[in-house]
């Protein structure tokens, strides 16, 4: 980056909350369990931007290292995920979450 | 006002519209194809927090890969704005409401707090400083990942496998 003046790491604090609020606000929004688990991926991708940011800024690769592993997980997290929202399509015919109340108290 | 701020706020203008958009918009094909443009967009941060290696990966799993999946799945499922559930409208003004004051809780508690910025050697960057270069290059960060996290970058690998051993399990049509 050629400018010395440098974005406030603040900017990167408020532009995070606002993207995991959001996050927030999907899981309880929504009725349809593929948007539930986009709405997952939001709120972890908030969070891994705040983790670069604060590693790039401290000048330390652990954080963009645990940025990676993040990624790594959340890929395995989303392939079961998806392959437990197809058996449950296949049993039920939906994709609501509120079909699902087997297990509520 | 530098070109890095302005960029940085049209990042972040694009990033926050379309995740708005993904978690209210009510068609799941038009949900995914604007978290890719969310996805990318946060990509974009990555390159001007010169996160080079981050930017790459973020793309390619995140665009190329879990959102490819989501539109797979909502293919074969056949999802549309038509079999869309909705919630009752007071369940998703509380779930507003809810969201707001979690919003307005993390900003709250993040306002107050005083954020320093120092480098490794303790000195402090200040105003002047700038995100380090070197730093998100794929150099500095393998060396680190195969030093002091080989482990969990080799335990991420049995992650992977129970994983796909898992999705394929699941997938079967029928469990003997």
């Amino acid at each position: 980056m050629a400018s010395t003046i440098v974005i406030p790491i603040e900017w990167y604090l408020w532009l995070s909350a606002t993207l995991f609020s959001l996050g927030v606000l999907g899981v309880l929004f929504r009725r349809n369990a593929i948007v539930i688990l986009m709405s997952v991926e939001l709120m972890l991708n908030a969070v891994n931007l705040l983790l670069a940011a604060f590693s790039s800024y401290h000048a330390d690769p652990n954080g963009q290292v645990f940025v990676f592993f993040i990624m790594a997980v959340a890929a395995a997290e989303v392939a079961v995920g998806l392959a437990i929202l197809i058996m449950i399509y296949r049993n039920t015919k939906t994709t609501d979450v509120d079909f699902l109340n087997k297990l509520k108290w | 006002m530098t070109i890095t701020h302005i960029l940085f706020l049209v990042l972040s203008v694009v990033a926050v519209l379309s995740a708005a958009i993904v978690v209210l918009n009510s068609n799941p094909v038009r949900n995914v194809l604007l978290l890719i443009v969310c996805f990318f967009s946060i990509a974009g941060h990555y390159v001007l927090l010169n996160a080079q290696f981050l930017a790459a990966v973020h793309v390619i799993v995140y665009a190329g890969a879990i959102m490819v999946l989501f539109l797979f799945v909502i293919m074969l499922l056949n999802l549309n704005k038509e079999s869309e559930p909705h919630k009752p409208a007071w369940e998703k003004i509380i779930a507003v409401i809810a969201g707001g004051i979690f919003f307005v809780t993390l900003v709250g508690a993040l306002k107050g707090t005083d954020v320093i910025v120092r480098n490794a050697s303790g000195t402090s960057l200040g105003d002047s400083g700038i995100p380090s270069p070197e730093i998100g290059l794929v150099e500095s960060l393998g060396k680190v990942l195969f030093s002091d996290f080989l482990v969990p970058f080799e335990l991420s690998s049995i992650l992977f496998l129970g994983a796909m051993v898992g999705a394929v399990m699941l997938g079967k049509k029928n469990i003997k």
